[in-house]
């Protein structure tokens, strides 16, 4: 290297140093940028993981199926109206190639009484399988298997809300809670998993066999709901196809009739939820890039002023033997510097933004290393771009010219 | 020194130069024909406006001429690209000029070091060299890290001597090196000059006004209206 680059960004310094306001004033727009480049985009990352871990805790790869709506006299009903979902729909269900497990349910709304305590809760009927799909385990006790969901055994499983309403501080387990003036044995509580995204308390439910409560409880013989885990995420859509197929097939749907049944595929609401939570971080990003473009507007204004205030500068150094790429580098070097310590003190600025909208706010912010080395990264080449007309400007000047120029 | 007396340093054969200034041509120099021998401690004289100062950056390769050749040590410079003439200047030419020229932000000694920075020295082999130019001057070591502004203007000019000859210059190019001094200090700078091109067998080329300090070298011309009247 002929002029080593360290003395250059040394001789950098040095004239920030000599003029400190006016380059602390030039780099507040690349500062102001940059922390508001990482104050969005942790916001927006915090968003997009939000949403995400709601999707999340409602299961794995989780596909939901409801009955259909119906057309009385020209009303039409929401999904969920129909009772065309049933018990065998679900075993036929389980055994397709893309299909992990299912759980069907059905929910009504019930009085659970023990000695002199009641709550009144939802109670769910479902399958042996329902913690495997919610990924929703018993701390204490445990759920009910495949041979009480056959039998219709009179046994609950409940959630902590209940348990705590019902019998305080004590186990639950192996006491009998009556449910519409059936005894039942509670042999398991599911683990706490409080509020949904939707502001209902989840551990307010009580589980039953599913068919205990189609035999004992409700008295129908459809169910409200099935849940399907696909083997993987990549096959929810080859079990939304698989399950739309065999159901048509088993509710005897002719090509042109509409379904009598909605498959809500979770994975797919999730990643439409991640990308526009991810387009609403580029769009907060892209809003602040453009006061990145405002300082880099402003470093370019003040270099050339530099230029010209040194062209005296310019022409001893080329007198001395300085050439064109000499003086080049040397003004680009001092914006790239500049922008890149306004770069610097603008994640710090941002980084601290973030923490403190985190700390005073209700939004959660999430900051990862990515933001700030492209932060970095675009800092420097706001100054390279913007320093580039200014150095060039002073590489071209004239030697005789520069020396003459008071 | 006696076989170096007859090497020709700088040879101009028939330069001109003319500024252009919208449709006027303004014609600073014509039909110069110079030669410059090796150790020569030469003067350029003449009034202001005279055409010396473009002569001057001719022969410095600040400026290339409209016509004629500019050979220096037998290359022909007039027509080089920019960076070659840059490289030239600082291999082997040095400049002292009237107003000292130097930088401001940077200490005395970076200003020494200045021409081996452009020419790739390391930082610590061209930091000794400078300490050595400086010392040859008479600066004190302990003003080495004064800026510019801090020392007098005799001090100052003498940096400036120390930069031009920090490089092992071959010729140093001085544009009315006392113009911003006064008696005392001029003879001191001028008995500096006389002491580089005695003991280094540097040439010298000095560009003034002033009879008393051109006096000092021993081959002189003077420029008039562009043309060499006497040489």
């Amino acid at each position: 290297m002929k002029f080593p680059i360290l003395l250059d960004i040394q001789s950098a310094f040095k004239t920030f140093a000599r003029n400190k306001a006016r380059s602390f004033l030039t780099t507040l727009g690349i500062i102001i940028g940059v922390a508001s480049v990482i104050a969005t985009v942790s916001i927006g990352q915090g968003a997009s993981a939000s949403v995400q871990s709601a999707i999340n805790a409602l299961g794995s790869n989780l596909l939901i199926i409801l009955p259909g709506s119906s057309n009385l006299g020209g009303v039409q009903t929401g999904f969920g109206e129909l009772s065309t979902l049933t018990l065998q729909d679900a075993k036929a269900i389980r055994k397709l190639p893309a299909v992990k497990t299912d759980a069907a349910n059905i929910r009504m709304n019930e009085q659970v009484i023990w000695r002199g305590n009641n709550w009144g809760t939802s109670v769910m009927g479902t399958s042996s399988t329902f913690p495997v799909i919610k990924n929703w385990p018993v701390t204490k006790g445990e759920f009910f298997d495949k041979q009480q969901d056959n039998t219709a055994a009179n046994v609950a499983v409940i959630g902590t809300t209940v348990a705590t309403q019902l019998f305080g501080l004590m186990n639950p387990v192996g006491h009998i809670v009556l449910i519409h003036n059936v005894p039942f044995k509670i042999i398991g509580e599911l683990k706490a998993i409080g509020f949904n995204a939707f502001g209902q308390d989840q551990d307010d439910i009580v589980a039953i066999p599913i068919t205990t409560m189609m035999e004992k409880i409700a008295g129908i013989s459809w169910v409200n709901i099935i849940m399907v885990s696909a083997k993987s995420k990549k096959d929810t859509g080859l079990a939304q196809n698989q399950i739309t197929a065999l159901l048509r097939q088993r509710h005897h749907i002719p090509p042109h009739k509409p379904n009598d049944f909605y498959v809500r595929n979770l994975t797919q609401i999730a990643q439409t939820a991640g990308s526009s939570a991810q387009i609403f971080t580029i769009l907060l990003a892209a809003v602040a890039a453009v006061s990145l473009l405002v300082g880099g507007i402003g470093i370019m204004n003040i270099m050339l002023v530099s230029v010209t205030e040194r062209t005296k500068e310019i022409g001893i150094r080329m007198a001395v033997g300085a050439k064109k790429n000499d003086i080049l580098k040397q003004f680009l070097i001092e914006s790239s510097v500049l922008s890149l310590f306004g770069g610097v003190l603008g994640i710090g600025l941002g980084v601290g933004i973030s923490d403190l909208i985190s700390l005073i706010s209700p939004l959660h912010t999430i900051l990862t290393i990515e933001p700030i080395i492209i932060s970095i990264i675009f800092s420097v080449a706001v100054g390279v771009f913007f320093g580039f007309y200014p150095a060039y400007k002073a590489s071209n000047l004239n030697p005789v010219e520069a020396l003459r120029y008071e | 020194m006696d076989g170096n007396i007859n090497k020709t340093v700088i040879r101009l054969e028939h330069i001109g130069m003319i500024y252009k200034t919208g449709t006027i041509n303004y014609e600073a120099l014509k039909d110069i024909n110079l030669t410059i021998y090796k150790g020569e401690f030469f003067s350029i004289m003449g009034a202001s406006g005279s055409g010396k100062s473009t002569l001057m950056n001719i022969l410095g390769c600040l400026d290339q001429p409209t016509s004629g050749k500019y050979f220096l040590e037998d290359e022909d410079v007039s027509t080089l690209s920019k960076d070659r003439l840059a490289d030239i200047r600082n291999k082997k030419i040095g400049f002292v000029f009237q107003g000292f020229n130097l930088i401001q932000r940077l200490s005395i000694i970076e200003n020494v070091e200045l021409p081996l920075f452009y020419a790739g020295v390391p930082h610590k082999e061209a930091n000794i060299e400078a300490k050595k130019a400086l010392r040859l001057v008479d600066i004190a070591e302990n003003k080495e890290n004064n800026f510019p502004n801090q020392i007098s203007g005799g001090e100052q000019q003498r940096v400036a001597i120390a930069r031009a000859i920090v490089h092992n210059a071959s010729i140093i190019m001085a544009d009315e090196p006392t113009g911003n001094l006064d008696s005392v200090r001029s003879n001191e700078l001028m008995s500096f000059f006389k002491k580089i091109n005695d003991e280094r067998n540097v040439t010298i080329i000095l560009v003034t006004h002033e009879p008393d300090v051109a006096a000092f070298a021993k081959k002189h011309i003077i420029v008039k209206d562009g043309h060499i009247v006497d040489n």
